[in-house]
């Protein structure tokens, strides 16, 4: 069997592993956490009658391990179960918000990536000159603000003054995809601006690197263009480095951006989950905590297979 | 004075002055904000030109949604469901703007000459969404589900008193164990929605007999309803003007008052005091406060020490500057507290009640007569408590040191705030939404065996004039008792009270109509209701 199935083969049991061992991580730190979902739910509406009677419904007098146990039963038979707090099917509302971030982080990465990458090019062709020192200005210092402030900034420009795009991120099913496209600009911007100084000082590290080597001078001395030299000889023995810290930023995109979220009120996974956590709802923390678990996980298979691919001795190994 | 008054908001609704400056005025007249601001209101109604306009899409911006909430009206605890609530139902009673209850589903309601027994009539005609007319019945299985022993609801609480339940014909009668006069008040909590067959079957179909039928409900984002054609309550040219109503979850303070510079909304609850006058400055839109029930509250249990010491509360009483934490962490919308949980939005207040003014002197007068060995008396605090919670613990804590009271502030999280602090730990910030009437504020909070008596106050004599006024139907009679016991707190209670706050919130000018009511923000969710816009 080729090496590179095996491998992928390890990883996805030993990711498995990984996310069983995350499950009880979560499901110790929820449980943990002080006051439990009847006590939340109630809030100053509690009385020792009403939290007794939505303890028992709900079945918090069970002791912890079996209530893990029966969750993970019917995890195993791909059931994720209802949320304790409003009875609704787990996999029926994730579904909607995983959708949503998926659409947002999609969109982001299809903006941020090439353009990252191309800036990262352009920075190392004109290494040292105003061209270089403005991308590597302008990056830095949209990554160095927090996002909300970007956020509020886009908000008060766009939204306020000129009234180009919305100031909430407001999505529906019965949106085209136009008009979602519309919703969402802001936050795509905002997040290019994140995510963007990460991968293109690490692609202009990377191709500034390579370029020491022996052979691009060789190259050079051919009487390559410049361009050419980066992108025929440089740039594919960069690509590992690259494609580690572009994987990286996905999964920022999916996770992590939850301050993004509330700014623009956008319906995704990351309010979803810090929403439960707040009320304890464990089934549903569990749920999008295996999903941002799995999509680490994956994000990081696919940066070491495309490593590997992309370099002949790892390809071939002895 | 009546005329002058008159005069004065007559200049309001022609916007040759602005509410503030009539609230200002007024009070050199010697009219309270309360009944200022509600003076305004019925000026404004009355107002001929403003005739309702039906149709069109209202659209809200909403702080207090979680993806956790829920359509069971028994688990209803923050702003948005119950907002949204309201767009499909309806309990027996509504408090009006001016504090005087007004029939939904309950048509008219009679008690007995000692407040013991009383009794509703259904309205006829009045249809749930399923076009079933709403009986006795429902009403019945209502309140049971919010009161039997397998109860989880919210209002389990205020139901405690009825003993018991029957259904005649087209009235709901329920007895109580002791005579309370403002039953009715407590029919209007918004738990108690009326649904077919109290909702045992169903409890989050969303059928109720409200003007609008839900037609999206996703818990934290969005929810959205569209009149329906056989509300009982008349057409759209008369009450619930709009075709749509939407709301929109917006907990992010910045984000909801963009949505409504943007124009993508047309109101937003909780403007933050420290923006909204800048706000109010902002073209085509208003700022609209409103002086209610709801107070920021520094709690002390009386049975714990160090301050089980009255003489130590007191000089804690005396120890804060109320003035300046109006000023400062409400921006001046609101009205300072006198160290009871009433203020003259609620009915029977007695306003001659003397004003506990800032005193250092007579602070340190009484901390020296305590007795304290001056070791920091430790008071927790947590951001969520009240909005400007940890800088009004600053200030509080400066203002103590001027009169040599130590006080040491404990910073907590938010998260658990309400079930590992508040009502567990001794001395501890919070805040209090408040209640329509006297009564349900003290017996929430103040009885003796009231399970959120935050401060630990358990005194019989208390108890004993809260029943007596409860089932006292002279007002003259009921008032003085409140007196006494809004006196007895004031001396003696475990409430720290320096601030009452007012709800602030902003709407687009096209919306017409808007009246503040004190039960709450956004006419206390019925700006959908009462309002239209203009073309």
């Amino acid at each position: 069997m080729h090496p590179i199935i095996i491998l992928v083969v390890q990883r996805l049991a030993l990711g498995i592993l990984l996310l069983f061992a995350a499950s009880i991580l979560i499901f110790a730190g929820t449980t943990m956490l002080p006051g439990d979902v009847a006590q939340q739910i109630l809030g100053q509406g509690a009385t020792p009658e009403n939290l007794a009677n939505l303890r028992a419904e709900l079945g918090l007098n069970d002791p912890p391990v079996s209530r893990y146990f029966n969750w993970l039963g019917g995890v195993l038979q791909g059931d994720l179960g209802t949320a304790l707090t409003n009875g609704r099917d787990i996999a029926d509302s994730i579904g909607g918000r995983l959708k949503n971030t998926m659409f947002l982080a999609f969109w982001a990465a299809l903006i941020s990536v090439p353009l990252a990458i191309f800036l990262g090019l352009l920075a190392v062709r004109y290494k040292d000159r105003i061209p270089d020192k403005l991308i590597s200005a302008v990056t830095l210092t949209t990554i160095s603000i927090p996002e909300f402030m970007i956020g509020y900034i886009l908000v008060y420009w766009l939204a306020i003054k000129l009234r180009w795009f919305p100031s909430v991120a407001i999505m529906n099913d019965s949106m085209s995809l136009f008009e979602k496209l519309n919703a969402i600009a802001i936050p795509v911007m905002v997040l290019t601006l994140v995510v963007l100084a990460h991968m293109m000082r690490m692609t202009r590290a990377a191709i500034l690197n390579v370029m020491q080597s022996a052979y691009i001078e060789t190259a050079e001395l051919k009487g390559l263009r410049m361009l050419t030299v980066i992108r025929k000889h440089a740039f594919p023995n960069a690509v590992a480095p690259i494609v580690n810290v572009v994987m990286i930023n996905m999964a920022y995109l999916v996770v992590g951006v939850v301050v993004v979220e509330v700014v623009f009120a956008y319906p995704g996974m990351g309010q979803y989950l810090v929403d439960h956590v707040s009320k304890r709802d464990v089934p549903v923390v569990q749920a999008c905590g295996l999903i941002f678990a799995a999509v680490y996980i994956g994000l990081n298979l696919i940066a070491d297979v495309v490593s590997i691919l992309t370099n002949p001795r790892l390809r071939h190994p002895k | 004075m009546n005329d002058k008054l008159q005069q004065l908001s007559a200049a309001v609704t022609e916007g040759l002055m602005t509410r503030r400056e009539f609230v200002a005025r007024a009070a050199a007249l010697g009219v309270t904000a309360a009944v200022a601001n509600s003076m305004l209101a019925s000026t404004a109604k009355a107002d001929g030109h403003a005739k309702p306009v039906a149709g069109g899409t209202f659209r809200m911006g909403v702080s207090g949604g979680e993806s956790t909430n829920t359509q069971d009206p028994a688990g209803w605890a923050s702003d948005v469901p119950l907002a949204t609530g309201f767009f499909w139902g309806e309990p027996l009673v509504e408090l009006g703007e001016d504090g005087v209850l007004r029939g939904l589903v309950a048509e008219s309601w009679e008690g007995s000459a000692d407040a013991s027994k009383w009794t509703f009539t259904i309205r006829q005609g009045c249809t749930f969404s399923n076009g079933a007319q709403v009986t006795a019945e429902d009403v019945m299985k209502t309140m049971e589900r919010h009161s039997n022993e397998d109860s989880k609801s919210g209002a389990l609480g205020i139901m405690k008193g009825i003993v018991g339940m029957s259904v005649e014909g087209n009235n709901f009668t329920c007895e109580l164990e002791t005579g309370n006069a403002d039953l009715p008040f407590l029919m209007a909590d918004y738990h108690l929605i009326i649904q077919p067959g109290g909702g045992f079957d169903d409890p989050t179909a969303a059928i109720g007999t409200g003007a609008y039928v839900m037609e999206d409900f996703e818990p934290g984002v969005r929810a959205t309803a569209t009149r329906r054609a056989d509300y009982w309550g008349g057409s759209q040219e008369e009450v619930a003007h709009y075709d749509k109503v939407e709301l929109i979850v917006l907990n992010d303070a910045t984000a909801r008052t963009a949505a409504l510079q943007s124009g993508q909304v047309d109101a937003i609850n909780r403007v933050e005091p420290k923006i909204a006058k800048l706000l109010d400055r902002s073209p085509n839109l208003s700022v609209k406060n409103v002086s209610g029930r709801g107070h920021y509250v520094f709690i002390a249990h009386v049975d714990t020490a160090p301050l089980d010491n009255n003489d130590l509360r007191l000089a804690l009483k005396y120890a804060i500057n109320r003035q300046e934490l109006v000023d400062k962490i409400l921006q001046g919308y609101g009205g300072i507290g006198n160290d009871m949980p009433i203020n003259a939005a609620y009915p029977l207040f007695d306003e001659t009640i003397p004003q506990r003014e800032f005193s250092p002197e007579k602070a340190a007068e009484h901390y020296k007569k305590s007795g304290h060995d001056g070791s920091p008396i430790v008071l927790r605090v947590a951001d969520g408590a009240f909005p400007g919670a940890v800088d009004a613990a600053a200030l509080f804590q400066q203002s103590a040191q001027a009169a040599g009271i130590p006080l040491e502030i404990k910073r907590e999280p938010n998260d658990g705030y309400w079930s590992e602090v508040w009502n567990v730990q001794p001395f501890c910030a919070s805040y209090w939404g408040g209640r329509p009437v006297q009564d349900q504020m003290y017996a929430t909070a103040y009885l003796s065996t009231a399970d959120w008596n935050d401060t630990r106050w358990k005194r019989e004599d208390f108890d004993a004039m809260l029943l007596e006024a409860r089932a006292e139907l002279d007002e003259g009679k009921r008032k003085e008792i409140y007196s006494q016991m809004g006196r007895m707190l004031n001396e003696e209670g475990g409430v720290i009270l320096p601030m009452f706050n007012d709800f602030v919130d902003a709407i687009s000018n096209d919306v017409q109509g808007f009246v503040g009511n004190p039960s709450g923000p956004q006419m206390y969710w019925k700006t959908f209701k009462y309002t239209w816009k203009t073309a």
